[in-house]
């Protein structure tokens, strides 16, 4: 997976420490310091192959079989692609509590529209109306924004009326009917029996990905060094590439190892965790490329600094809303497309998750800090604990009870962490 | 004086709800001068000045940058203007880096028009280094560095975009001796440059070796504007004190005793 990629480039604030290949310390932390590896994201890594560990144990070996890791990573894309929108808002030290209710929403808008009012069968009907979905979303966002941002209306207090009026919404679009079956090609998108794009190009890509991976640990080296930076040493370079491409072969592997029912046809990699893998690679170049990114971290920092700086706080501000709503949009065609259907409980209580996620992969409630990866981290581990204790029969109130337990573990651990940093 | 001023601002008011926080005020600065803008704290100078970097809307009032006529709505048409404006909070994300906050709503990008972190990174060290040869962690979050060199980073960040006017609001209360030494030879530097500074501060010795005008502000409004060769140290507490001179006063470079 492209994660590993991204874990190594990703610096969380910029910290790009290049003057200090210190002498000092054991030989462990000189490596990882000449690596630039946030020591926080491999505590995460860690975390999370321990509980991947702990869980295999206690299910005899049931939770690292393909079959469950695929589902797993399927269960994850919903909540990772909005938690990549979720630290963004947090960064900026907003919250946004409706955005259950918003995948709620437009995801019974695509499928009221695609089932009750457009033809099932046209060919233009399911793009369409993802484009409607979409931009529906868009435009709950950035409306919640314009009274965040230009309004100075709390964003909890704006985005706690979004949560009740979108849910209720989503109950009036078809008063409370379930809406179903949604277009067969449409159905894709949820990763179901044929949701997934096969073994050849599973590979295919996986190769792409590991070739990427390379030009730009090339392209990044030649840039230090044009620069006159002290470039990484070339064993760690080559280190990091090995286990990058590791990774990415292993996830390739596992994916194309569960097959399809009764046949021995690989699945190979879910379409919606392809969708969640652009996502991160979206979002992640938009937070450390792009000037929007810059700026949300430079508001979450020190809003007044931004505001004399020149940035315009409230566009900026509204926009993060826009592509919350956007990511929204997202989540609700996998959702519609997972269940093959609308139904007016979608997205009820995942904004929790989805906050939780964020906070557990790291991302200051203080504002200012947070990362794309964390998130995903976030959200895998969350999804593991869940999937794992649905695996060992565990109901659903015992899971909301480990669930909860979790997050204020992780806050402490963040906390403790960042008290041991000073 | 033929030459335009830089800036003229002509009878500025400003009310916050019943308080008069800037009343009738007129200040101008011309190319290569250093103006003084005294006061108490909450005597309306960084309210003034907040005015001309456009963080602040006038309430009534004319703002003449060479020559023109202008409205400053936001910060950025005041560092359009050829404004730069260092504040005494410094206005730093501490979670950016140093390059990330020089930069800061005007960042360097690519031809592809991502950010160009590597250049922003050279020319940051290059300025840093003029103004401190020793500020070698460029790259940390500026929460991690001493006041000193977040105050360098202000600094550098009013001095890269070739400003024509510089609002520096108390620019060495949070410095050591070998930094206040810096930052007045970098005003004398920029002031040979042909750079007009607007000097807000409360270390007389700075006023006196810095400045050539003073303006002395109490409640508001202005109670005197000289140039510094006319006033003593104490004549300029009266001001800021008091609000008047001492009785009897005179122009000190025109007083004929011998001293």
């Amino acid at each position: 997976m492209n994660f590993s990629v991204l874990l190594i480039k990703e610096k969380i604030l910029m910290t790009n420490e290049n003057s200090a290949y210190s002498k000092s310390g054991n030989a462990v932390s000189r490596i990882l310091k000449a690596s630039e590896l946030d020591t926080r994201m491999l505590a995460m890594v860690g975390i999370l192959a321990a509980v991947w560990l702990g869980l295999n144990f206690a299910t005899d070996g049931i939770f690292l079989t393909a079959r469950n890791l695929y589902n797993l990573s399927v269960q994850s894309s919903v909540v990772g692609i909005m938690a990549t929108g979720m630290v963004l808002v947090i960064v900026a030290r907003h919250i946004d509590l409706s955005v259950g209710s918003i995948v709620g929403f437009t995801g019974m808008m695509i499928a009221w529209l695609q089932v009750d009012i457009f033809p099932i069968t046209a060919s233009w009907n399911w793009p369409f109306t993802i484009v409607i979905g979409l931009l529906l979303g868009v435009v709950i966002g950035a409306l919640q924004g314009y009274w965040i941002a230009y309004k100075a209306i709390p964003a909890f207090v704006v985005t706690l009326g979004g949560l009740l009026i979108y849910r209720g919404a989503a109950f009036l679009v078809t008063d409370g009917r379930t809406v179903a079956p949604m277009n067969t090609d449409y159905q894709l998108l949820g990763g179901g029996i044929n949701g997934s794009i096969g073994a050849t190009w599973s590979l295919l890509l996986g190769i792409i990905a590991i070739i990427s991976v390379a030009i730009l640990m090339y392209r990044s080296h030649k840039n230090r060094v044009n620069h006159g930076f002290v470039a990484k040493p070339m064993g760690i370079q080559i280190g990091l590439f090995i286990i990058s491409a590791a990774l990415i072969l292993g996830f390739v592997w596992i994916m194309n190892s569960y097959n399809k029912p009764r046949s021995d046809i690989a699945r190979g990699i879910p379409i919606p965790v392809l969708i969640l893998i652009v996502t991160v690679i979206v979002m992640s170049m938009l937070t450390r490329l792009t000037r929007f990114g810059r700026y949300v971290f430079a508001i979450g920092g020190n809003p007044e600094a931004a505001e004399l700086s020149g940035i315009d706080v409230k566009k900026v501000t509204m926009m993060i809303f826009a592509l919350m709503g956007l990511l929204c949009g997202i989540a609700a065609v996998i959702t519609t497309a997972r269940l093959n259907a609308g139904v007016n409980s979608m997205g009820l209580l995942t904004e929790l998750s989805v906050i939780a996620a964020a906070v557990i992969g790291g991302t200051s409630l203080n504002g200012g800090s947070g990362s794309i990866t964390g998130a995903i981290l976030g959200a895998l581990i969350m999804q593991s604990l869940e999937n794992g204790m649905v695996l060992l029969g565990a109901g659903s109130a015992e899971r909301q009870v480990i669930i909860g337990l979790v997050l204020i573990g992780a806050v402490w651990f963040d906390t403790f962490y960042k008290a041991q940093q000073k | 004086m033929s030459v335009t001023p830089l800036i003229e601002m002509k009878n500025i008011h400003k009310r916050f709800g019943g308080v008069h926080a800037v009343e009738n005020v007129s200040i101008s600065l011309y190319p290569g001068e250093v103006v003084g803008v005294l006061g108490h704290n909450g005597a309306g100078k960084s309210c003034l000045m907040k005015m001309l970097a456009g963080a602040l809307p006038v309430d009534s009032g004319e703002i003449i940058v060479n020559g023109q006529s202008v409205t400053i709505e936001n910060p950025r048409v005041s560092r359009d203007l050829g404004i730069e404006t260092i504040y005494q909070s410094l206005a730093l994300a501490d979670n950016l880096n140093a390059p990330a906050n020089l930069f800061l709503g005007r960042e360097l990008l690519t031809s592809m028009g991502t950010l160009d972190d590597p250049r922003m990174e050279v020319a940051t060290r290059k300025v840093m280094h003029k103004l401190n040869p020793n500020f070698s962690n460029i790259t940390d979050p500026v929460r991690s560095m001493s006041g000193g060199q977040r105050q360098v980073v202000a600094i550098g960040r009013a001095i890269y975009f070739d400003a024509k006017t510089l609002i520096m609001d108390e620019p060495t209360a949070a410095l050591g001796p070998s930094e206040t030494a810096m930052v007045s030879d970098l005003i004398k530097q920029l002031k040979s440059e042909g750079i007009g500074i607007f000097l807000i501060s409360h270390d007389m010795h700075d006023v006196f070796e810095l400045c050539d005008r003073v303006m002395v502000m109490k409640n508001g409004r202005d109670v005197g504007s000289f140039k510094v060769e006319e006033v003593t140290p104490d004549d300029i507490l009266s001001l800021i004190i008091i609000g008047k001179l001492p009785e009897g006063w005179q122009p000190r470079n025109l007083q004929s005793d011998p001293q």
